[in-house]
């Protein structure tokens, strides 16, 4: 579904990603670790667009297109979906709103009819059920005045709404109470399906324990310097994470 | 044609008055000419704005005048507008008292003037003077305000054409009074110069819109003048709404004076014109009073706005809240000036006051002054402006859940304005304010 072989990318000149390589297939979950500034948010970022970063070389398909060429809508309309690790406020505009103009943009792309209010509004409920997130919040200004669980809810939310093909979360657990993170990742889990997949970016492993994936990755100093199955994500959590820069250093 | 000097378009005007002058006939002993010559007096005296006055400071409007206006042939104000061409600038789906005045005057044969809801009388203002001797006496250019200036007394001194519009004690007027102010230039440049009273009595509660259109290819001037006094427990609401021609200049004062526990909402919407200014000015008489202000303009091309407006706290207890927001393309231009006075005696006075603005392109210019002037020591007052240009962080959300740049740009602008578009009590004002944004992204 997702092939990235190596991959440069910087910001104002400054190279973050260092040559990534992955392939992520239908139905499997990946896991993303690695320590604060290793270039993991980054990897997102590219991934679904930000235009703050330039890609110096390196290619990405997604579903046998060139994702890079395409810009972040339509990447969007084609099946990604990032939730972010800050998810924006937009006073002024209702998540309802602008889901319900999201949703109609990605089916037009898909060749289908725009949804009628009705319909809408049943598609609504169904996902808002999924993240126990309540009716006022999705009436009131784009995550403004939300609480962190609730932005990261309302992320969840609307990737139910969208159905994507990959799913990329940003961090997703970070901030959140036991609670709110067992809803998330409960969302996600539910969402999961043999034919999408999703990259988890995480620092911790606690989410992993609620998510579990397939495959994990340790991201540092821009490249994947080890990859494993669920267990890697484990002994990083109780060995943390210089084993790994110094193993990494040595090569 | 020669361009004039600032000189020549104050003689001009002066001139003017003579030859209008000598036209009225039997008028010199009213009173209202009493006014008009004591403001030609005024203006004599001071003239337009210069270049060096620091409220004209980046609104020349003299300038402006003698660039677009060929004086030498200006149309003869005959025009004869049928109902159906002006029926193609009315407010959509609104059912309002119309008022339709041309070239400054008022058309009664396209205007509502019979079967006027109940406590509503409407007046040519030349004969409310006798009619309405004692308002007219007591509120026709009487009370001195902050903001008026020579454009106010030019205005006086050419009153002739403009209404006279009464909201008797208790009355609420369930219908909008929409006025409508066109310009014929269809022929020749115009001048017009609309002047109109409007007194809302005690406990009266009254909706007012002004539209200001253009029609033709030729330049021309407006310089209106609209006096309200909202009298105690009133609640007046007032729109400007101005989508005029590229070649329009216009100069409008509203000069408004609230007594007691009344309230007064204003909103100020300009989409085009070539160089338009609104001097919005309110003075505070009496305790309790609330006054709400909030203004869009959404330009384009080299259409330049500039807003000033005066809050003149002279008593305690009272509030003001002000927004106005700017979203500025092409090489257009925007000046905001937003004076708020707290005097002495207006103690517990909460003033607020905001202005923020995007830049949609590099050719496009603001500026933009708050200031505030404050006496009293026991007040709550803040302000704010800012100028930038649209999130980027808020399009890249959007676009990132499938919204393309131009729906992710119309939605964060329509956001934007929503908070000055979203107050607006007359519906049908508020849909059109709605569909003139999207027709602009």
């Amino acid at each position: 579904m997702l092939s990235i072989k190596n991959l440069h990318a910087s910001i104002e000149g400054k190279e973050i990603l260092k040559g990534i390589n992955l392939e992520v297939k239908a139905g499997e979950v990946h896991a993303i670790m690695g320590p604060n500034g290793s270039g993991k948010s980054t990897l997102a970022s590219v991934l679904a667009g930000r235009e703050d970063y330039t890609v110096d070389s390196g290619e990405v398909v997604f579903q046998s297109k060139d994702l890079l060429d395409m810009g972040a809508d339509v990447r969007a309309k084609e099946g990604v979906f990032l939730a972010f690790q800050y998810p924006i406020e937009i006073p002024g505009v209702t998540t309802t709103n602008f889901m319900k103009t999201a949703i109609n943009k990605v089916r037009e792309h898909r060749g289908l009819e725009p949804l009628d209010a009705v319909s809408f509004l049943k598609l609504m409920k169904e996902k808002m059920k999924l993240v126990e997130i309540d009716q006022s919040l999705l009436s009131r200004s784009l995550n403004e005045g939300f609480s962190g669980g609730e932005k990261k809810r309302n992320e969840i939310f609307q990737m139910a709404m969208l159905e994507p093909t990959l799913a990329i979360l940003d961090e997703t657990d970070s901030g959140l109470d036991i609670d709110a993170l067992r809803i998330v990742a409960n969302g996600v889990n539910t969402l999961k399906n043999p034919d999408n997949a999703t990259i988890v970016v995480t620092h911790y492993q606690r989410l992993l324990d609620y998510i579990v994936p397939d495959f994990v990755h340790v991201l540092y100093d821009g490249k994947i310097v080890k990859s494993g199955g669920k267990d890697l994500a484990k002994e990083l959590e109780k060995r943390g994470y210089d084993w790994i820069k110094e193993e990494a250093d040595v090569a | 044609m020669s361009k004039l000097t600032k000189e020549q378009v104050d003689h001009f005007f002066i001139d003017q008055f003579q030859s209008f002058e000598n036209k009225l006939n039997g008028e010199s002993k009213k009173p209202l000419h009493q006014l008009r010559k004591a403001a030609i007096t005024a203006f004599k005296e001071n003239g337009l704005p210069a270049a060096k006055n620091e409220e004209y400071k980046y609104t020349n409007i003299a300038k402006a005048f003698a660039k677009h206006l060929n004086v030498e042939a200006l149309s003869d104000n005959n025009f004869a507008l049928s109902s159906d061409e002006a029926a193609k600038y009315f407010i959509p789906e609104l059912d309002a008292v119309r008022l339709v005045f041309v070239n400054g005057m008022l058309n009664k044969e396209l205007s509502d003037l019979e079967n006027l809801p109940e406590g509503l009388q409407i007046q040519p203002i030349k004969t409310a003077q006798d009619d309405f001797q004692d308002d007219f006496a007591r509120h026709f250019n009487t009370h001195k305000i902050e903001g008026s200036d020579s454009f106010s007394d030019l205005n006086t001194a050419f009153t002739d054409g403009g209404v006279f519009i009464k909201i008797s004690k208790s009355a609420v007027i369930e219908k909008p009074i929409a006025c409508y102010y066109f310009t014929d230039a269809k022929e020749a440049d115009v001048i017009s110069q609309p002047r109109n009273l409007v007194i809302a009595e005690k406990n009266s509660q009254t909706s007012m819109v002004e539209s200001y259109i253009t029609i033709g290819e030729y330049a021309s001037f407006t310089n209106a003048v609209t006096e309200i006094v909202v009298e105690d427990d009133s609640i007046f609401n007032y729109y400007k709404y101005q989508d005029e021609s590229e070649k329009a200049i216009h100069v409008g004062a509203t000069l408004v004076h609230q007594l007691g526990k009344s309230v007064f909402n204003s909103g100020t919407f300009s989409f085009n014109g070539a160089m338009i200014r609104n001097n919005l000015s309110i003075a505070v008489h009496s305790e309790h009073s609330e006054t709400n202000m909030i203004g869009l303009y959404f330009l384009d091309y080299s259409t330049h706005v500039d807003n000033h407006t005066v809050v003149d706290h002279r008593v305690p207890n009272c509030e003001s809240n002000e927004t106005y927001k700017g979203v500025l393309d092409g090489k257009s231009r925007g000046v905001f000036n937003g004076k708020i006075f707290v005097r002495q005696p207006a103690q517990k006075t909460n003033a607020f006051q905001s202005n923020r603005n995007i830049l949609m392109s590099d050719g496009s210019e603001m500026d933009t002054k708050p200031q505030l002037e404050i006496w009293a020591d026991d007040v709550k007052c803040s302000h704010g402006c800012t100028v930038g240009q649209l999130d980027k962080d808020q399009l890249f959300y959007l676009k990132a859940r499938g919204l393309d740049e131009k729906t992710a740009k119309s939605m964060l602008l329509n956001a934007f304005a929503s908070d000055v578009v979203n107050p607006i009590k007359i519906e049908a004002l508020k849909k059109l304010i709605e569909s003139k944004i999207i027709e602009r992204l």
